[in-house]
């Protein structure tokens, strides 16, 4: 025991008293002059290591142990420097911390006051990613059957991503060019560095609040895996999960793949292909309406001309010539009649005409008959009367006709 | 107010054109339907084209101010 105290005996400062030349400290004089020697000689200390107990508290403070194989050290992180780091440490991590040690006299306990944190090497991050990726996957974050589907024609788009950032302007032009239609609403969010994560996650839940956003797309640019890595954290991941809108993920490079990606509903290699596929292309649907006016009216031309021709062919059908046959064979059967009629009303007016004629004739004799009896006689040549002296032939057959008969002359 | 409407019923006019297209092929649509089937298809078509044509983009920003207040 006092071999330990020697050192610190031969250290401390001749104020303090001596009995029987062995300076006796108090607990608190001794933390004191352990805290100054600590904090002057560590004012300013690089550590590796590995990060154990990781816990992030309430009030925004980090605390946790580094360990390696042999030893084991305190640390706290303050949230006025926490806040610079880009990502959320997790344990198992290797990390480079750099601090001053503090002592803490009333636990009579040292640590490491962080101030700034890297990851030790980039397959630390990579390992990160791959333990989040296992973790999530094994609790059904990633599942095809939790995906929601896209819509195909979507009224209002929600974007997540920097205002001022090219992500942005690509995402509005392939908007603007395939779809105008659309509503955009842009959450603009902080897509990089400390705090990155957190304003994500905001994002993403101000834009379900809203109750008409069809679709949200979380995107940003290309960078290198610490400027993506907001998109690596468990609590994105977790608001993508909890989206009750579909969530399309854009971000980085076609090589780049995040934790977002995977929870996402539909991952997009590209910002700018994530607006493709959330909106449908503008040409096509005018193609589709002037397919449709072009075939309909084809169609329509059909079906006209079928209706015609079944309207010619009904017309020439034997039940629809029938009556116009019937309209000629009765005409010809009129025609027939009247001729026949026509006949028979000659017929009856030669029987009335040979009637008149032997009136006149019965009465023409009655009149010669009485002129007759008065003593005249009427003579006859070859059956006509011979009115005239100049008119009697010579040696011809001559009759005379008396009222009480008649008399034959021969020839002479 | 038409114009309105009809931006928001693009997504129903387009599937009742799609729905129409397919009851003309149909054969037991008749001739009077058929016709009136066109007529209807050649308006939505008409005025789908001009909303579409007509259309301008629309950007709103969210309003985050309240969070940013509570969180700073």
């Amino acid at each position: 025991m006092l071999s330990v105290f020697y050192p610190f005996y031969y250290l401390s400062k001749p104020e303090y008293k001596l009995e029987n030349h062995i300076q006796i400290l108090t607990v608190s004089e001794l933390t004191k002059e352990i805290r100054q020697r600590l904090e002057e000689n560590f004012s300013s200390v690089s550590v590796i290591g590995e990060i154990s107990n990781f816990k992030s508290h309430i009030s925004g403070h980090w605390y946790f142990n580094l360990k390696d194989s042999g030893a084991v050290i305190n640390c706290t992180m303050w949230k006025g420097f926490n806040q610079n780091v880009f990502f959320t440490p997790q344990d198992g991590m290797k990390i480079i911390v750099n601090g001053k040690i503090t002592v803490y006299p009333p636990r009579g306990s040292y640590q490491v006051d962080i101030r700034s944190m890297k990851p030790a090497g980039l397959g630390e991050l990579q390992e990160a990613f791959e333990r989040l990726k296992k973790k999530l996957e094994a609790e059904g974050l990633f599942d095809e059957a939790q995906k929601k589907p896209i819509p195909t024609f979507p009224k209002k788009i929600g974007i997540v991503t920097a205002i001022n950032g090219a992500a942005f302007k690509d995402m509005i032009s392939v908007a603007e060019r395939r779809y105008p239609l659309v509503e955009i609403i842009i959450a603009s969010t902080k897509v990089q560095g400390s705090g990155a994560a957190e304003n994500i996650t905001e994002s993403i839940k101000l834009l379900n609040e809203k109750s008409d956003v069809d679709v949200i797309i979380v995107g940003r640019g290309g960078g290198s895996i610490e400027d993506l890595w907001a998109f690596n954290e468990e609590i994105v991941a977790r608001a993508i999960y909890n989206s009750k809108i579909p969530i399309i993920s854009g971000i980085g490079h076609e090589v780049d793949f995040t934790i977002a990606d995977y929870v996402a509903d539909l991952r997009a290699p590209t910002p700018s292909v994530a607006m493709e596929l959330a909106t449908p292309n503008s040409d096509d649907i005018l193609n589709f309406i002037n397919q449709f006016v072009e075939s309909s009216t084809r169609r329509l031309q059909e079906l006209l001309l079928t209706f015609k021709d079944a309207v010619h062919q009904s017309l020439s059908s034997y039940g629809f010539r029938t009556p116009l046959d019937l309209v000629r064979w009765k005409s010809q059967q009129a025609d027939t009649l009247y001729s026949k009629l026509n006949q028979a009303f000659e017929r009856k007016l030669l029987v009335i005409r040979q009637k008149l004629a032997l009136y006149i004739k019965s009465l023409e004799s009655s009149d010669v008959q009485r002129t007759l009896r008065r003593g005249f006689v009427l003579v006859k040549q070859n059956s006509k009367f011979v009115t005239r002296r100049t008119l009697f032939k010579e040696n011809t057959e001559t009759q005379l006709n008396f009222y009480d008969g008649k008399i034959e002359l021969e020839k002479k | 107010m038409a114009k309105k409407k009809q931006s928001n019923n693009f997504e129903k006019d387009l599937a009742r054109l799609e729905q129409i297209s397919s009851l003309l092929d149909s054969e037991d649509v008749g001739l009077e339907e058929s016709i009136s089937l066109y007529e209807e298809g050649i308006k939505l078509s008409r005025s789908c084209i001009s909303t579409l044509k007509k259309a301008e983009l629309k950007i709103s920003e969210l309003k985050k101010n309240l969070l940013k207040i509570s969180s700073d």
